[in-house]
């Protein structure tokens, strides 16, 4: 079973539960599982890479109505969601080195204060949105977006279609990001709940470790759409 | 499985089929063997739904006048016909069935390195194939199966949100597939099984992984904008509010172009086992053919825009996609070379693996050359969209893909059932495979040369078509003969086949070194590999004493 044998133990008795029957050793199943979500974030990076390639090109061709459009958006908001994020990303450390050197009361206060700045990211994502509901800035029938100057263009306004390509990039982008962030608010309720019940150790911390990594990923893809939607020809 | 035949056995060994029975140790197994056998039921039902809108595709096309079908239906037909074929059952085919089931194998694994991900890959293969089906029996749809912008998002009145939504679903299967290859062949090897000695299918399904697990997504993300699109009115691909079509060729041709590797590679996985077996020799070049499937996947990303050449992309891109179109030829010659350098002075055996392997070379060759045709920008402005396109790409994914999948399914089958096909029903079998493939095909060739275009269901203005029109149709139902035939023997052989050995095939490669069937964790113990791949000569060497070595 397993070939890291301690001399005098049997193969069966230094087993873990947490170690699957078609594992050789912890560390194999450790290194499979991290590998795992590197792997599953090289596909997440394609699947947003679609989104951002049409992005930079509407952006080259229609700068000054995506300028015109980004206007529009709440900056302070998005500024506040992107300190949120990163100081989420630091609980998330936190849990991590709590679970590695089995500080259990750290690690729960960490994942809960995690899950509690994902909330707050998606309270103020909420407030964003409604505010562009109000404003009719929504793609589809009820979209307006009449007479908005383009910046640094005086007398110009932006080209309507132009501007709704903006926000129909901005919902999805933004909108699958949210739904990677609720999914991870998932992940890490689960991972709440294990730690609560003491199941992770020093020796045994992988579902924290991946855990967290994809949680940075999806900070990482905020800290790449907040200059890219927020922050296009903005001047004080 | 059966006790009552002909041959005495000693009471049958415990093994991954009869370990366990009933409806639950299948539908919740985690045993990387059965998800494969729940693959090769699901895929084969896909496969004969796709065979059958391309029969009537076929009957339609008999005669020059539209009388089988409408305009309307047969463009669903064709639609179909591609999604069912393309996406149920092509890309899963080879590394959802004989993928899963051998390369934990081949390697001296116990299982996949994540067993749960493997089902969990299954259902939603299934679910999106339940999608798929409710969507073709509510209506269907007709954009053809390339989904093109703005007709699919803002035109169509049929099922395109379902069936985007279905293949979505089924893509996500793929990606876990991948996802677990690429992790498995990383950190499960056994003690000794170096890269080097890796057997070439394992290489073949590593690159495979690789171009399921970068291109799938974005073919995910870009029907998801399709979606929204449809739903909303979005603009991304709508030329009135400023969107681009040609954006949408681009991301879809950037994963569509590669999924025909992911189609081919495991392929030509299988002939390079399958030709060093039946010729017991090492396979020539092991290197080259292990990293021209790398550079294969890594080319295959960059040569998407030659779908596109009279689209409206710029010239000077297409001068550089038309270059690196032909630069992947390379290493698909470096392969077909390899293995024709393989038989050179070998032992040859005309086994019908055997068989479906020469088949194999012989059509890829010319799916492949006839795809220099239209990597050539002057030829496939006269060809583009015309049943030129469509022979070369048969070539490519029925010739060369289905052939090397059931020259595959020969080879390991003795391992999958424990039980010996049918060895002449066989060979007969793959004759007429290869003899109703090139007549449904080749005449194909012929007809979009002289200007046939794809996708009509009435030439009654150019009668002259019809002659290779009736040839097409003809070799279509030999070819339907071809595929029930080795269905109906496997099924057979499960009950009646005699026994498999171990190794039927004296073949090198650590699956053969499990029981045939083997048991659920493969290996009584981890095996710890010393030697190179194919050893053949080895193998074949005659037994001598074993002589202690004198230092």
């Amino acid at each position: 079973m397993s070939d890291s044998t301690v001399v005098g133990l049997h193969p069966q008795e230094q087993h873990r539960p947490e170690l699957l029957h078609h594992f050789a050793d912890e560390q194999q199943q450790r290194d499979a599982s991290s590998l795992g979500m590197w792997v599953f974030l090289a596909t997440e990076v394609m699947f947003f890479g679609g989104l951002f390639c049409a992005y930079l090109i509407y952006r080259h061709w229609y700068f000054g109505d995506f300028a015109a459009a980004s206007k529009s958006i709440n900056m302070a908001l998005g500024a506040t969601n992107t300190a949120v994020l990163i100081c989420s990303s630091l609980t998330v450390v936190l849990a991590v080195w709590a679970a590695q050197t089995a500080r259990r009361t750290l690690l729960i206060v960490s994942l809960a204060a995690t899950m509690l700045l994902g909330l707050t990211f998606l309270g103020i994502k909420g407030i964003e949105y409604k505010d562009k509901f109000d404003e009719r800035h929504v793609p589809g029938a009820f979209f307006s977006f009449e007479k908005e100057p383009i910046p640094g263009h005086p007398g110009q306004y932006a080209n309507p279609g132009h501007a709704q390509i903006f926000f129909a990039l901005y919902f999805v982008m933004t909108g699958l990001h949210a739904l990677h962030m609720i999914i991870g608010l998932g992940i890490f309720l689960w991972l709440l709940l294990a730690a609560w019940k003491g199941r992770f150790t020093p020796e045994y911390n992988t579902p924290i470790e991946i855990g967290g990594l994809y949680w940075h990923f999806v900070d990482i893809v905020w800290i790449y759409l907040f200059p890219l939607l927020y922050l296009i020809d903005r001047h004080p | 499985m059966s006790m009552e035949s002909a041959i005495p056995q000693p009471v049958e060994r415990e093994n991954y089929l009869n370990k366990k029975y009933g409806v639950w140790s299948w539908l919740l197994t985690t045993d990387h063997k059965r998800i494969a056998l729940l693959y090769l039921i699901s895929i084969t039902f896909f496969f004969f739904i796709g065979g059958f809108f391309a029969l009537l595709i076929r009957l339609e096309l008999l005669t020059p006048a539209g009388d089988l079908v409408q305009a309307d239906t047969y463009n669903k037909l064709f639609t179909m016909h591609g999604m069912v074929m393309v996406f149920f059952f092509l890309i899963p085919s080879i590394p959802a069935v004989l993928g899963n089931f051998l390369v934990p194998m081949m390697i001296g694994a116990k299982d996949l390195a994540f067993p749960r991900i493997n089902l969990l890959s299954w259902y939603l293969y299934i679910i999106g194939g339940v999608m798929m089906l409710h969507c073709m029996l509510t209506g269907g749809v007709d954009t053809g199966w390339t989904f093109y912008a703005p007709f699919s998002t803002n035109y169509s009145n049929t099922k395109v949100v379902e069936a985007g939504l279905a293949i979505f679903v089924a893509g996500f299967s793929s990606i876990l597939t991948g996802l677990n290859f690429v992790v498995t062949i990383h950190r499960m090897r056994a003690p000794g099984l170096t890269w080097s000695r890796l057997p070439l299918f394992i290489w073949a399904h590593y690159a495979t992984s690789i171009i399921q697990l970068l291109g799938t997504p974005v073919l995910a993300v870009t029907l998801v904008m399709v979606a929204a699109e449809r739903a909303l009115h979005l603009g991304i691909f709508d030329p009135k509010l400023g969107g681009d079509p040609l954006l949408f060729q681009h991301l879809f041709w950037f994963y569509s172009h590669p999924a025909v590797y992911i189609m081919i590679l495991p392929s030509m996985g299988i002939i390079s086992e399958v030709i060093a077996c039946f010729s017991r020799k090492r396979i020539f070049g092991y290197s080259f053919v292990a990293f021209s499937s790398i550079a294969i996947a890594v080319f295959g990303f960059l040569v998407w825009a030659h779908h596109m050449f009279v689209a409206g992309t710029s010239v000077y891109a297409a001068l550089v996609f038309s270059f690196l179109s032909y630069a992947v030829a390379v290493p698909s010659a470096i392969k077909v070379f390899n293995w024709t350098a393989t038989l050179y002075k070998g032992s040859i055996h005309y086994d019908a693996p055997m068989l479906y392997a020469f088949g194999f070379i012989g059509l890829f060759t010319i799916g492949g050359l006839t795809g220099l045709f239209l990597a050539a920008l002057g030829i496939d402005v006269h060809v583009t969209d015309t049943y030129f396109v469509v022979a070369h790409f048969h070539y490519i994914m029925v010739g060369g893909a289905v052939m090397g999948y059931l020259g595959g399914m020969h080879f390991w089958w003795p391992k999958i059932s424990g039980r010996l096909y049918p060895e002449g029903w066989a060979r007969l079998a793959a004759l007429i495979v290869f003899f109703g493939f090139n007549l449904t095909f080749f005449p194909q060739f012929l007809l979009g040369y002289i200007g046939m275009p794809r996708r009509y269901y009435d030439y009654s203005h150019m009668p002259e078509f019809q002659v290779l029109n009736v040839l097409s149709t003809a070799g279509a139902t030999v070819l339907g003969v071809g595929y029930l035939l080795p269905m109906v023997y496997f099924l057979w052989s499960m009950r009646y086949g005699k026994p498999a050995s171990d190794n039927p095939w004296n073949a090198a490669g650590l699956e053969w070194k499990t029981a045939s069937p083997p048991t659920t964790f493969n290996f009584e113990e981890e095996p710890v590999v010393t030697w190179e791949a194919y050893n053949y000569e080895e193998l074949d060497a005659p037994r001598t004493e074993e002589v202690p070595i004198v230092r």
